[in-house]
């Protein structure tokens, strides 16, 4: 283990005043839970608010693959009439249609996905890893997630406010593209949904700036940027996109929404506007954001790939840079999620050319991890085999990307399922399968107890069929020319839409494990010690007790000389 | 000129630098994109030009109240004239089928020949190289196999090669990929035909501003209508777009209330119809048939129940269908009438400005009868 600064050790010894502030003192429940500046509470009721929405946002999900398992409208009016609604009609199934497909993606991007991977693994272990004692500002972080919160409560009931005549509800897609979303929807569940984002927007702004300054001025001493955990690298990056890419999209919803009740025509012809321009500052913010969903995934995967195989990772500065690359790179690809929205041929020959140049960092990375477990020793623990399932669904992802990155083949592919099974490739494999392989990597660490390994590979082997039986007849309808966001299709499609439908069964059992599991392990799961994977865990969090103390280094770490980035609690090699 | 055939042998050169790419790919942007202000151009005298749209103005108000209920009727009275029947669907998804749908343009077979023979190789390759490499590692060094790890952290050369080859070979897909473009941004040709494709929540309306500037509205065939027609439901249509096969198609998209999206997958064609502003792309299409799309941009309620269905005929065809429509002529008619009207109000000065072909007034009179369509809608 590191050695620790002995000046801070006398001088928490000398503070007699303070001696019953031991570091395993917590605060009452509603003080703890509801009032919290600790960094491992927060990152804790993240993971819980992340579990829920995505319960939710899987609920939703699991109606719109009941609805499209065969031709024709089976499940829309019924689901408006569980809501209180009359649901007749086919304007009302419609509607109600584009209402699930948009509470689906923004529940998965903004309150899943975000809130898990940056507000979850990245508050809980961003200041373990570095040596921190918290984050720079515990009570930012604070609000963070209670505006994180607000704004899902925000969606969460614009579902029962009016969205145009068809009935209540958001139905504009989670881009929520002007001028739909604004002469095309009245009513304000809208307002609801674009004031969701604004304020789950800032908590995200307000996580980034905390993050940087946490991750700037408090890693422990003699821990250089070159020695930070790749983790951390990602977090970081990833904390800069969000910097830099939300205040455009609060900047664009703005307008949307000034647009919508002040009567100004930042997106309508008719005054001059242009609502090409809402989908430039959109996608100028939504590029970044797939990165920002991704990144830390990657971070994940390559604490874990290093741990399991017991080697370090391989090229770790080109990874760290590689991350740094794709950050970059991915704010001046915007425009290719508009290649058919009437752009100049120039235009489209740049945002292809510079699209796929995203492929090369991501295949540093890709070929990185697989040398880093080349000549490794490797045990094949759950995290580690969900991060193998990530790296090959992601690259199975990523491929399929380079396909989309040509503006004349997008022509055809834009707007089909081929899109819709390639990000779902790349995040709802990419990032899930991280944020699994993360849970339970980290699982034991942040909650002290043993899940069930057996059961963390029978979810594994079901989620990885169902997923893959889901998403890869997409491939198929897409080529064939099937439109997303449609409720009903011609008979053509129905053959691997049913199927698909039932991968989604597979994926929902693989749930339930997921969920056995995880109360197994709370309630009568083994004790676990402080480093539970041995040799190959090598960053701080494993020099504390599972769960930490309440307070961990309080005396802060040391990173020695001979401590280098994949190892700082080894003890100095005996001279030979 | 061949755009195509100067992008391949101009972007030869690409394959040795990704700078050079970017660099050489410049002119040949330029190049395809400078026949654009050649939209104006659409006849060749400015005062055709101009009673042209204006007919065409004064046809599109009062077809749209007619279209609904005339044009149905239209099929059986339009003059002897036969729509095609189920047995000519060409462009239509198929059961169970995993690729493209088979293509009915030139662009469509380059795009369709990119995608299969140089896409889906390349990322079959690469994927199936990671999941070979990820097996090897799985098997070769797992705990039992390999119980001590090596301590390798590096390897320059590597890391290199895994930077470089990708590199090489995106530069390799960059070449037709910016081919397929520049082919899809050619400028249409003088004795192109001018169609606009209108989006309304929910269905399409047809104006051929060549023609007389007639609307057809089209709306979707609910399921019974489609199956007693022996036409796929979901795609089928009341009244198809009928275009010309084999003649250039100036096809404009036109979004009236919200974005909707033209698309036809067998054409490999996708252009989205934007409140504000004309889109507009060439369209050739090979051989008369049947061809469906679909909105591809949502819009709406009832944004995946605005099916398109192209109807593709020879010159012949297509010019009798237009007099079957409400104030429908020919290319020739409209010349012939706008020349005549030209004539009868001729004072000796228009006809000497008439004589005068291409003046630079025309451009700027067309422009504006585009700009004010656009803002009108």
């Amino acid at each position: 283990m590191a050695t620790t600064a002995d000046g801070f050790t006398a001088h928490h010894d000398a503070d007699h005043a303070h001696a019953h502030h031991d570091a395993d003192h917590k605060p009452g429940f509603f003080a703890r839970w509801f009032m919290s500046t600790n960094h491992k509470d927060i990152g804790t009721l993240y993971l819980i608010f992340a579990i829920i929405a995505g319960i939710i946002g899987g609920a939703v999900s699991g109606l719109m693959r009941w609805e499209l398992a065969e031709p024709g409208i089976q499940v829309l009016g019924q689901i408006i009439q569980f809501m209180g609604g009359d649901g007749t009609t086919i304007e009302q199934q419609g509607h109600m249609w584009n209402v699930l497909i948009t509470a689906h993606g923004l529940i998965m991007v903004f309150f899943m996905v975000m809130p898990a991977m940056i507000g979850g693994f990245g508050n809980w272990f961003v200041p373990l890893m570095i040596g921190a004692p918290d984050m720079a500002f515990p009570r930012m972080n604070n609000i963070s997630f209670w505006l994180t919160v607000a704004g899902f409560v925000s969606l969460m009931a614009s579902a029962f406010v009016p969205g145009g005549p068809a009935g209540n509800g958001a139905g504009t897609g989670w881009t929520v593209y002007a001028p739909l979303s604004t002469k095309g929807s009245v009513g304000p569940a809208v307002d609801f949904a674009i004031f969701s984002l604004h304020l789950a927007g800032a908590g995200s702004i307000l996580g980034a700036t905390n993050f940087i300054t946490t991750i700037f001025n408090m890693r422990a001493p003699g821990m250089t940027l070159h020695k930070m955990p790749l983790f951390v690298w990602s977090v970081l990056v990833t904390a800069f996109l969000l910097l830099l890419a939300l205040p455009v999209l609060a900047a664009a919803i703005t307008m949307l929404l000034t647009d919508r009740n002040f009567g100004t025509t930042f997106f309508n012809a008719d005054g001059g506007g242009d609502p090409v321009l809402y989908q430039h500052l959109f996608w100028f913010f939504g590029h970044p954001e797939v990165y920002i969903m991704i990144l830390p995934g990657f971070g994940m995967i390559s604490q874990i790939v290093a741990t399991f195989s017991r080697k370090p990772v391989f090229g770790y500065l080109g990874m760290a840079y590689a991350m740094v690359a794709i950050g970059v790179v991915g704010f001046v690809v915007w425009a290719h999620h508009m290649y058919t929205v009437g752009l100049s041929v120039n235009t489209k020959m740049y945002f292809t050319a510079a699209t796929m140049v995203i492929a090369v960092p991501t295949g540093v990375k890709i070929f990185s991890w697989i040398a880093t477990m080349w000549g490794g020793s490797i045990e094949f623990k759950s995290p580690m085999v969900w991060a193998l399932g990530m790296i090959f669904l992601f690259t199975v992802g990523g491929v399929t990307g380079v396909v989309l990155a040509n503006g004349g083949i997008d022509d055809n592919m834009h707007d089909t399922y081929y899109v819709v099974a390639h990000f779902h490739y790349v995040l709802s494999m990419g990032a899930v399968f991280s944020l699994f392989a993360g849970w339970y990597y980290w699982f034991p660490k942040m909650f002290g107890r043993w899940h069930s390994e057996f059961l963390a590979h029978v979810h594994f082997w079901l989620f990885f069929i169902g997923v893959n039986v889901i998403f890869f007849p997409m491939h198929f309808l897409g080529l064939q020319g099937m439109a997303r966001r449609y409720p009903d299709y011609t008979p053509a499609f129905e053959q691997w839409n049913h199927i698909a439908s039932w991968g989604y069964v597979i994926m929902a059992v693989s749930m339930l494990v997921f969920f056995v599991n995880t109360f197994y392990a709370l309630f009568a799961g083994k004790k676990a010690p402080g480093n539970y994977w041995g040799e190959g865990a090598t960053t701080l969090e494993w020099s504390l007790s599972s769960p930490p103390p309440f307070h961990q280094f309080e005396t802060l770490p040391v990173i020695e000389e001979h401590h280098s980035h994949y190892d700082h609690i080894g003890e100095k090699p005996a001279k030979a | 000129m061949n755009s195509g055939a100067f992008a391949r042998t101009k972007l030869h050169f690409l394959a040795l630098l990704l700078a050079a790419f970017a660099f050489v790919s410049l002119p040949q942007a330029g190049f395809a994109q400078a026949a654009d202000p050649a939209v104006a151009e659409v006849t060749d005298s400015p005062n055709t030009d101009l009673s042209a749209a204006s007919e065409v103005n004064a046809n599109a108000a009062e077809n749209r109240s007619v279209a609904e209920g005339e044009v149905v009727a239209g099929d059986e009275a339009g003059g002897g004239f036969q729509h095609f029947g189920p047995e000519m669907i060409k462009g239509q998804p198929e059961a169970g089928a995993y690729g493209f749908q088979p293509q009915y343009s030139d662009n469509g077979r380059f795009g369709l020949w990119m995608h299969d023979a140089i896409l889906m190789p390349i990322i079959t390759i690469i994927s199936f190289f990671v999941l070979g490499l990820l097996m090897w590692v799985v098997f070769r060094y797992n705990k039992r196999a390999n119980q001590v790890p090596s301590k390798t952290s590096h390897n320059t050369l590597i890391e290199v090669i895994w930077t470089v080859l990708p590199v090489l070979i995106l530069v390799g897909i960059a070449v037709p990929s910016i081919t397929l473009l520049a082919r899809q941004y050619e400028s249409p040709p003088e004795n192109a035909i001018t169609i606009k494709a209108n989006g309304y929540q929910w269905y399409w309306g047809y104006e051929y501003v060549d023609n007389g500037g007639f609307e057809v509205i089209s709306n979707m065939l609910d399921e019974a209508e489609a199956l007693d027609a022996g036409e796929p439901h979901q795609l089928a249509v009341d009244n198809r777009m009928v275009v010309p096969v084999g003649v250039p198609i100036r096809l404009q998209t036109f979004g009236s209330d919200v974005i909707h999206s033209f698309g036809i997958p067998s054409l490999w064609f996708k252009l989205d119809a934007v409140p504000g502003r004309i889109n507009e792309l060439m369209l050739t299409i090979d051989e008369p048939g049947i061809y469906y799309g679909q909105c591809m941009e949502l819009c709406g309620a009832l944004h995946g129940f605005m099916p398109i269905a192209i109807e593709a005929r020879t010159l012949e065809d297509y010019n009798a269908w237009v007099q079957t429509q409400p104030g429908g002529m020919t290319v020739e008619q409209v010349r012939a009438q706008a020349a005549q009207e030209a004539a009868a109000a001729a004072a000796p000065a228009a006809a000497e400005d008439a004589a005068e072909q291409d003046g630079p007034a025309a451009e700027e009179e067309n422009a504006e009868v585009a700009a004010s369509e656009g803002q009108t809608a």
